[in-house]
This record gives C-alpha cells, structure tokens and sequence, in this order.
C-alpha cells in the first residue's frame, strides 16, 4: 500500500475521486484533507482526530466523540431504536437510510443520552454528519426534543453538539418543523432556569444553524468549522461576487459577535467542566 | 386580467370570447344571446374543471402570483387603526417585514407580516419579500412588546425564504430566526399564523410559532422550493413540477400531515380575484381562533403550544 506514494514507480495512472483521496489508504493511514500530509491512523485518534501538523479538526462520530468527553461508562443512551418511517413515501429514501446505518452503525443522525462530565450529569445530543450528512428529519427532532424535555425533568443541563447540513429534503415540511419543535422544547427548558450548551462542529448549516444550534445560553464552536444559514454558492449567486476564503467559518462567527469562543477540541472537555461548575455553583442545576 | 397562468389558459380565453361577443351585440344587430349562454355554460362548467382540480405545481403558480394580496391588502381589510412601527432598534429596518399595532374588531393586537412588492421598483425596496436578521429582530421587538401589554400577534407569511446575502451572514442570520422560533414558543399571549403566498422554509418560520396555524387554499408551505429540491434531489431543476408533487406542499397536504389547524378556502381563481371577500374568510377563521385562545390562561396556552408542536414528525422503531 504504502509503495502508492511513490508516483513514479506506478505503471498505471489511476485518478481517486475526490472521497477516496481524503481517506487513503483505507485503515492504517490517513491524509488530511487541509494539509494534505499523510500520517498514521492512529496518531491521529490519540490527538482527539486533529491534525498532528496544522491542527485541522477532523470529522467525529458520535460515539468517538462521547468517548473522549465523558467519564469512563457514564453515558445511557435513550431512543436508540427510533428510526424514521418515511412519511412522504419518499422514493429511495430508505435504502440511503440502510446503506447509512450499515456505513455508520448508528440508527440516525443524532445520539442522545445521559453523560456525566467529571462527575457532572448532563443530558447529551450529539450529532453525526455520517448519517444523511447529520440532516434533521422527524427523528432527530424527537430524540433532540426527548432529551431536551428530560433535562427539564431531572433539572440537569442539556449540551448538544451539532453537525447537519440542515433539513432532512426527504421528509419535507416535517423536516422543517422540528426545527420549531426543539425551539418550544428549548423555550420550556429555558423557562424552568435550566442551562443549554451548545457547541457547533464542522459543518452546521441550515435549519439546524437556524434554530437549537445557534441559540444555546453558551454558543461554542469548533476551530475552522463551517457555520452558516444559506449555503456559499447560492449566496454567491445571489450577490454575484466571490466570497472570502474564512466566510462563514468559526472564526468569521466570533469575528461577527456569534459565538462565546472557538474552543480547540483538545480543551473542550476543560471548558465545558468549567462552564457546569459555575453553574452548579450558581445553584441553578442539580 | 395582466397575468395569466398556463393551466388557466383555456377559462380566460372562453372568458374573452364571451366579452367579445356581448359587445359584438351591443354594436351591431346580430342577437348572440343564445351563444352567449350556452358559452356562459361552458365557463361555468370549465372554471370547476380548472379550478377545482388544481395540481401542486398549479398551486405553486397561483402563490406566487404577480397580482395575489399581499400582508399590506389584507391589513387594509382586517384591521383599523393599524400604525406602522419600524426598525430593530439594533442595526435599522428591513421593509421585507412590515409590523405595527392595530385593532381587529375593536380589540388591540400586534401584526407583523413579510411584505413583498408588487412591482420591480417595489420588490427592490422590499428585496422581494426575503429578510435580514434585522426584520426578525424587528418582529421580535414588537412581539416582546405584545406580549407585555397583553396583546395577541398576528403573522402573515408570504416569503420565498430568508435572504441568502453576505450581510445577511455577518450579521447573524440564523441566530435571528433561531431566536424568534424560542422565543414565539414562550410569548404569553395567543399567536396566530396566516400563511398566504409562499411559506418558504425557514424564513417562513421565522414568523410562524405559533396557536394556530392557517392557510389559504392556494398557499404552498415548503423547506425548499420545489426548484431547490428538484436541484438537490434530482439535479435537475426542470423536475420542479414533480418535486411539487413529491414534496407535499400545499395547504392539503399539511393539514393531512397535521402540520396546520385549518384551511382557509380561496376565492375561485384565486385570493387576487376578489381581495375583500378572501379578506372576510380570513376573518372568519382568526375571529374564531381568538374567541377561543382568548379564553385561556398563560399556562395552559404555553403548555398546548408545546404539545402541538410534540407531536409534529412521524417516526417508527427498529424493533417493530
């Protein structure tokens, strides 16, 4: 495999889509997609899956994400079997959700769960990009929703990581509406003095940047994340110029008055430790 | 009639055709009455075919109509006293949303609606209808104030979406909706919705969180253009019309999806054909949904807003 390299030793010219030259090769090594250096797989999962050379954030699945943030067995999952149903009786919709839940091994887009941080229990959402790109169709709104409510219940905070491309197109209009679900959800848990952390991830767009996401008691981001409401090409169409590189980035947000903070993955676990201790503190939660 | 929709073709040219041949009588000698009403007939029997069985993309047409009333036509109809409050207070004001108190039968209540224009200079100045964050702060501005006089809101939704603009970003576009959605679910006073053009995603939920939630027969309500899902799905934008059919769009299809209460009937051949007469259907629904949402204390109201939108979403298990 590692002979791949060395260009000039290859007999056959093969050009790798642009998906297969993010991951090559498959397993041992990886490429990353910023700096382009190859390097082990594994010295990229023990530095949290950022780039051991220029510090660029990778994608996360949920439960390696879970694993890094939370103590040790801390984390009950609640709805795991909850899949959709295909309201619309969308044409094809359902085998993309199988290939997705064989590719992933997750049921849907979103884990949610009880998790305790440093001792500190927290009702957690984390969403996965892997499943229909971390779109919101009805079961994300309900898992996102459920947790939300049981938060409220327990009087623990909720902390959701996002990562969506936005509305699921597959359930239309009820794809839109969770987004207005989880905000009634939010507003009761919001009522009742309870905390709700947000951190976006790389990429929050859409509906999903448009409603829970951006509306968190601390808004956290990723570095280099995208974040945005409409997507760059349309926005270029639209105005009908070339847009900087860094729109709509992390740091394009924290530059706008945004986000609280970009926090490096590396001290995410620190930072939100400190936002529930003063919280506790406070007498708020728990 | 300047605009004429392709599947309503076949009436306005019968119409025409019976125009013509009642002043063909009134000029010359020829009695054509017996033509005319055997043709009167027909339209009758045409505009049922036509209008009664109209397709998604049909609808999809009628919605976006150059003619179809606009938030400011209906206010002229449905209100008195309506003063016209501008500005966010935090950047300036955005007139793709218009916002003002009003008094709908003798009774104070806030209206804020999206407000496209109905000519180019117009649709300029209203930038067709699609806000900025600053039009969502300027309607929560006046929905925070309705709530502290205790007042009901009434939106009108009619918009192909929120701007999608490089100011619009920088200054915060979805945290200007996000935060409209939170904070309609908790506003203490009933909430009313009226989506009577395009509801168009997530600009048009911006203004709709709300206790009842209404729309004109001929109104589409989406989380992307039928264009913009054929584009996406299909990459194709000429599948448009079938992607209006996939896509459930219409008024019927969200009351089937339980997504609204009500369906408001239109005027046959649509809302512009008879403006104050669409205006007093629509008064008859919001009359009857404040009747009923007047009578209930905060909590209840709260507490029925979050079961309402609790049940929204169709979902099923692994293990069944």
């Amino acid at each position: 495999m590692l002979r791949d390299f060395f260009s000039k030793k290859k007999r056959y010219a093969s050009i790798p889509s642009q998906e297969a030259k993010q991951d090559v090769p498959e397993g041992l090594m990886q490429k990353c997609p910023s700096c382009q250096k190859i390097f082990y797989r594994k010295e990229l999962i023990r530095n949290m899956n950022v780039c051991p050379h220029c510090d660029h954030h990778h994608k996360m699945s949920a439960f390696e994400r879970i694993e890094q943030l939370f103590d040790e067995n801390s984390f009950e999952e609640w709805d795991k079997d909850m899949i959709s149903s295909n309201p619309l009786q969308f044409p094809d919709y359902e085998e993309k959700m199988e290939n997705d839940r064989l590719k992933s091994g997750l049921n849907e887009a979103v884990v949610t769960g009880k998790a305790s941080l440093e001792g500190m229990e927290a009702a957690v959402a984390i969403m996965d990009a892997r499943f229909r790109m971390g779109s919101m169709g009805s079961v994300v709104g309900e898992k996102i929703t459920n947790a939300v409510e049981n938060a409220r219940k327990a009087n623990i905070p909720f902390i959701i990581f996002t990562a969506s491309g936005g509305a699921r197109m597959q359930e239309g209009v009820l794809s839109l509406m969770q987004m207005g679900k989880t905000s009634v959800a939010l507003q009761r848990l919001n009522r009742s003095g309870g905390l709700f952390i947000s951190v976006m991830t790389h990429p929050t767009t859409g509906g999903v940047s448009a409603s829970f996401a951006s509306v968190g008691d601390y808004n956290f981001a990723e570095p280099g994340a995208l974040i945005g409401f409409a997507g760059r090409r349309i926005i270029e169409q639209t105005i009908r110029e070339k847009l900087p590189d860094d729109f709509q980035t992390a740091e394009f947000l924290l530059q706008h008055g945004q986000l609280d903070k970009v926090v490096h993955r590396h001290e995410m676990k620190e930072t939100l430790s400190t936002v529930l201790s003063i919280h506790k503190e406070g007498g708020e939660q728990g | 009639m300047k605009h004429v929709l392709d599947f309503e073709k076949p009436v306005i040219e019968l119409r025409e055709k019976i125009t013509e041949l009642k002043r063909l009588t009134e000029e010359s000698e020829m009695d054509l009455s017996e033509e005319i009403v055997t043709l009167e007939q027909r339209l009758e029997k045409l505009e049922t075919d036509v209008y009664d069985q109209m397709e998604p993309w049909d609808r999809v047409q009628m919605a976006r109509h150059p003619e179809r009333p606009t938030t400011l036509d209906y206010i002229d109809y449905l209100f008195t006293n309506f003063l016209e409050l501008h500005g966010d207070r935090l950047y300036g004001d955005d007139e793709a949303i218009v916002s003002g108190i009003a008094k709908f039968h003798g009774k104070p209540v806030t209206v804020i609606g999206h407000q496209r224009g109905k000519d180019t200079k117009e649709n300029i100045r209203r930038n067709f209808g699609m806000p900025h964050p600053e039009g969502y702060r300027k309607a929560l501005r006046l929905m925070k104030q309705a709530d502290k006089f205790k007042r009901p809101v009434i939106t009108f939704i009619d918009t192909k979406g929120a701007y999608p603009g490089r100011a619009a970003e920088e200054r915060g576009q979805s945290e200007a909706i996000a935060r409209n959605l939170v904070e309609m679910a908790g506003l203490t006073v009933p909430v009313i919705c009226v989506v009577i053009g395009e509801g168009g995603s997530g600009g048009a939920l911006g203004l709709g969180i709300g206790d009842r939630i209404f729309m004109l027969e001929n109104s589409t309500y989406s989380v992307i253009s039928p264009e913009g899902a054929a584009a996406l799905l299909w990459k194709d934008s000429n599948l448009a019309q079938r992607a209006a059919e996939t896509m459930k769009i219409t008024a019927k299809d969200l009351k089937e999806l339980q997504v609204i209460d009500e369906v408001i009937p239109e005027i046959r051949g649509g809302a512009h054909r008879d403006v104050k007469q669409q205006a007093l259907n629509i008064e008859k629904v919001i009359t009857a949904a404040l009747d009923e949402l007047n009578q209930k204390n905060e909590d209840d109201l709260l507490e029925e807003r979050f079961e309402k939108y609790k049940i929204i979403g169709d979902y099923t298990s692994l293990d069944i």
